[in-house]
């Protein structure tokens, strides 16, 4: 008996060992075949497959979380929906500035307080739902008629909900077919940049009703791709719209959002032709696309501050004498040098200088040792302090590497007398302490969402946001007043000038040391045209050609 | 027999809830808010509120807990608090994906590392011998990170013969109904896709097979090495048997059950979710899914996650003690 059974596990065995020896076979093959297609086994495949298509295959560094943009506040997933959903309202091909999209014109009372849009005639929804002003009405009644867990950038932008005191909006209504009037409670000076994102891609009223609570999974919208299929955490597919309003757009035929955590192995299989382009290329890794004949680099505007913030209430912090020495003690340039191969610059302000309300009449504060020692001593510091210095557990573009980052500082502070011991702490853990005012100085950064200077630094140094993005605790109320008038101040002279002037208070008053604005970095084959990488940072694909 | 199988599997109700309880209370002592995480940083105070009031954060753990147990014994895992579909929906092709990676690596790590280790104990102190442990020695302390991404770039950039990262050539994509592509493809008969398939298998697979394939190799020798000393060993050699039946028919069947015990223990913490391997070679696995969940404190999918591959774990461990009696019937289970 023993026997019988010994020889059906030997059995068993050989069978592992016949499908494992058909693994390499299969492996062989493909050597054989790659030697004619010079290492890409990929497109050897899809040229027997789909003949002529262009597919393009984009990686990046995670998944969405859903395709229905109204519900989710993550980069990733307005990567894909960006392509799927127009707005009313479009930024520019590589900045924020207002552009025409599924609205043709538009034209504002005088006292900012209505809008009235009128909308692109001809446009259809994937499912074939006619877009026009009812349509429009139906997304914005849907959104105002939610809360802030289903609907996070609505209330955050519009400032509430329904008949919240601080909602925006009072009412959306169709006005004409093709014409749609919005009235507001007050009037909101980035009301049109904040249209023009994307979140408020407008959906199918049709498709909504039908998908309900799938409709993230199920996503129709008028943009120039339409949804195909979606693995989680993998690949989700887009496919050209026949229809799509822009003649001759999309060049390509099908999209891949393909997810690769790793960004050495991104770049792995960006140069092994698995994927076409490549997003989050770390600066160390610029040097090895341009000296690869096959790929170019995409810079992306730079519309971010990575910075170090310095807990205002915490001891010694609360003295701006030392957190100006702070800044004064920071070599920013070699940190540029050092982990941005130079693609960022210094920041002086909290706000990139891309925008109009940038203050380029800020005097910076130098790297200077001597004079971060005298403002020690004037504080009544003269032989420096301990603190904690955190570093960022993750990569971010602002900050591709936190604790080399930390080290640099810690060395400076180290010469001017302040000793600094370099903590860090997983990431949701970091931001939670960190915004509990538990840090002594943290790394930390943003990335704009709509390109208006209120964005940055009313959402990070108003004491309205203290608990929230506020991490610093630094409250002033001259700044306060300034901030909430440039909100609702619709001359765009009169706001950059409220601004200009608040960048001084926030440069005197010192509660960061803002350290950069860097250029996030793409990469792709030679083969691509028409990409152009959003400041946003969700690029519009249907420019996009493979040749 | 089944009544040993039943009081394993009764067994398996207090160990699984005991693991719940500790998962629970761990994730809910380490910092961070789930409304904070998934409404964002612009989100204001009322609306984490008002999301914490609906996922019942608010409630006392005990209150939380025992929600969750009623909800796993009418077989509802919970919601996912980010993705907002349950966690029953979306486990699957995750799981999947896994168990189809863990046994490939496992395969790989039993047939090397298996005849690794009988040869080396054959030919004790050999160059051989030598070679093969000091290989196993490396492989168990190699850093999986650095040994994949080698392997992308020699295997793939160099040689341009695999494909560094995911399940499949994502241009033509499989079509999966069971999620196990080597599977699907093998039924239809799609050879093409199988092969595509079973390339992308290999640069993963062996970086997961490494460390189990140096265990097993290690395992077998010193298992190997002990029975080849007994007596009835030198009975069958003297008996004039040809040595390679005397080592792969007589000796290995005894030295084989610790080696099982091994590979059990193994498979399991591949199933685990192997979240480097999941991550360099992007790979939609488990491990990967359970650990982006901690990033989002998305509890359900944690304490769901965790649980399900612990069920998993247990199930192979008692399916590894069934073998030993199928193997060597002197070891009884009544």
């Amino acid at each position: 008996m023993g026997k019988k059974k010994f020889l059906l596990l030997a059995l068993l065995l050989l069978l592992m060992l016949s499908t494992a020896l058909y693994g390499c076979t299969g492996d062989d093959d493909a050597g054989t075949d790659t030697d004619t297609d010079t290492g890409d086994s990929g497109e050897t495949d899809d040229a027997g497959e789909s003949g002529e298509e262009k597919i393009l295959v984009f990686g990046r560094g995670g998944d969405s979380v859903s395709l229905d943009p109204i519900s989710v506040t993550d980069g990733e997933s307005f990567k894909v929906t960006k392509n799927i959903f127009d707005t009313l309202i479009n930024f520019g091909e590589q900045d924020t500035e207002i552009e025409e999209g599924l609205a043709e014109s538009w034209e504002a009372s005088e006292d900012g307080l209505s809008y009235v849009f009128t909308l692109r005639e001809g446009v259809t929804f994937h499912d074939g739902t006619d877009f026009n002003a009812e349509a429009v009405v139906a997304n914005f009644d849907r959104w105002a008629g939610g809360d802030a867990e289903q609907f996070p950038y609505y209330g955050s932008m519009f400032g509430g909900f329904g008949d919240d005191e601080g909602h925006v909006i009072d009412s959306v209504e169709a006005t004409g077919d093709y014409e749609v009037t919005f009235t507001l409670n007050r009037p909101q000076a980035p009301f049109l940049k904040n249209i023009a994102m994307s979140p408020f891609g407008i959906a199918s009223p049709t498709a909504l009703e039908e998908a309900g609570d799938t409709f993230g999974d199920n996503p129709v919208g008028t943009g120039p791709f339409q949804f195909v299929s979606w693995n989680r955490n993998d690949t989700v597919t887009i496919e050209k719209f026949d229809d799509y309003y822009i003649e001759d757009e999309p060049k390509v035929d099908q999209v891949i959002f393909r997810a690769i955590p790793d960004n050495s192995a991104r770049l792995n299989a960006l140069l092994s032709g698995e994927i076409d382009l490549a997003d989050g290329i770390t600066p160390s890794d610029a040097g090895t696309i341009e000296g690869d004949d096959n790929l170019q680099l995409f810079e992306r505007p730079s519309m971010n501050v990575g910075y170090l913030g310095l807990t205002n209430t915490r001891e010694p912090f609360d003295d701006p004498l030392v957190r100006q020495a702070m800044n004064h003690a920071i070599d920013k340039q070699a940190i540029i040098d050092g982990f941005f191969e130079g693609r960022a610059e210094p920041a002086k302000n909290p706000i990139p200088p891309v925008f109009a309300a940038y203050n380029d009449d800020i005097e910076e504060y130098d790297y200077n040792p001597e004079r971060a020692r005298e403002l020690l001593e004037e504080a009544g510091l003269p032989d420096g302090f301990e603190m904690e210095l955190w570093a960022m557990p993750v990569p971010r573009p602002y900050m591709p590497d936190g604790q080399k980052v930390a080290e640099a500082i810690q060395s400076n502070l180290a010469d001017v007398g302040i000793t600094a011991e370099i903590v860090s702490y997983e990431w949701a853990t970091y931001l939670e302490r960190a915004a509990a005012g538990e840090a002594d100085a943290f790394l930390l950064g943003w990335t704009g969402d709509n390109g208006d200077a209120d964005n940055f630094i009313y959402v990070l140094l108003d004491q309205d946001n203290i608990g929230s993005n506020n991490y610093t605790y630094y409250e002033n109320q001259d700044l306060h007043d300034l901030l909430i008038a440039a909100q609702t101040e619709v001359d765009e002279d009169v706001r950059n000038d409220l601004y200009m002037q608040a960048q001084e208070i926030v440069h005197d008053d010192a509660p960061w040391v803002p350290l950069v604005h860097s250029t996030p970095l793409l990469a792709g084959g030679t083969n691509i045209t028409g990409f152009y990488a959003h400041p946003t940072g969700s690029d519009k694909l249907a420019s996009v050609d493979m040749e | 027999m089944l009544h040993y199988i039943g009081s394993r599997l009764l067994q398996l109700i207090p160990v699984l809830l005991g693991m719940t309880f500790i998962v629970f209370l761990i994730i809910r002592a380490i910092p961070g808010d789930p409304a904070q995480v998934i409404l964002g940083q612009q989100a204001s105070e009322e609306a984490v509120k008002a999301l914490r009031d609906r996922l019942g954060l608010d409630n006392p753990w005990y209150v939380q807990y025992f929600d969750y147990l009623i909800g796993l014994f009418t077989g509802d895992l919970g919601e996912s608090i980010r993705t907002r579909t349950p966690v029953v929906d979306e486990i699957w092709p995750y799981l999947a994906a896994t168990i189809e990676l863990s046994i490939f690596a496992i395969i790989i790590a039993v047939i090397i590392g298996i005849n690794a280790g009988i040869i080396s104990a054959w030919f004790q102190n050999s160059w051989f011998d030598y070679t093969a442990m000091v290989i196993a020695l490396i492989g168990v302390s190699m850093p999986i990170f650095w040994l994949g991404l080698m392997n992308q770039w020699i295997f793939s950039i160099e040689l341009g013969i695999l494909p560094t990262t995911g399940r499949e050539n994502v241009r033509n994509p499989v079509d999966s109904p069971t999620g196990f592509y080597v599977f699907d493809t093998l039924i239809r008969g799609d050879f093409d896709q199988l092969s595509t398939v079973l390339k992308h298998l290999i640069l993963p697979g062996t970086a997961l097979a490494t460390i189990p394939m140096a265990i097993i190799a290690r395992m077998t020798r010193s298992s190997m090495l002990e029975v080849m000393r007994s007596d009835y060993v030198r009975t069958a050699r003297s008996k004039g048997l040809k040595m390679f039946w005397v080592v792969y028919k007589h000796a290995l069947k005894n030295a084989i059950i610790p080696v099982l015990t091994i590979i059990g223990l193994q498979m399991g913490l591949l199933l685990g979710g192997a979240i480097l391997t999941e991550t360099i070679f992007g790979w939609p696995g488990i491990g990967r899914y359970i650990y982006e969940a901690i990033g989002f404190r998305d509890y359900p999918v944690i304490q769901s996650g965790i649980l399900v591959v612990a069920f998993i774990f247990v199930m192979i461990n008692l399916f590894v003690d069934l073998l030993y009696s199928l193997i060597d019937p002197r070891i009884k289970y009544d």
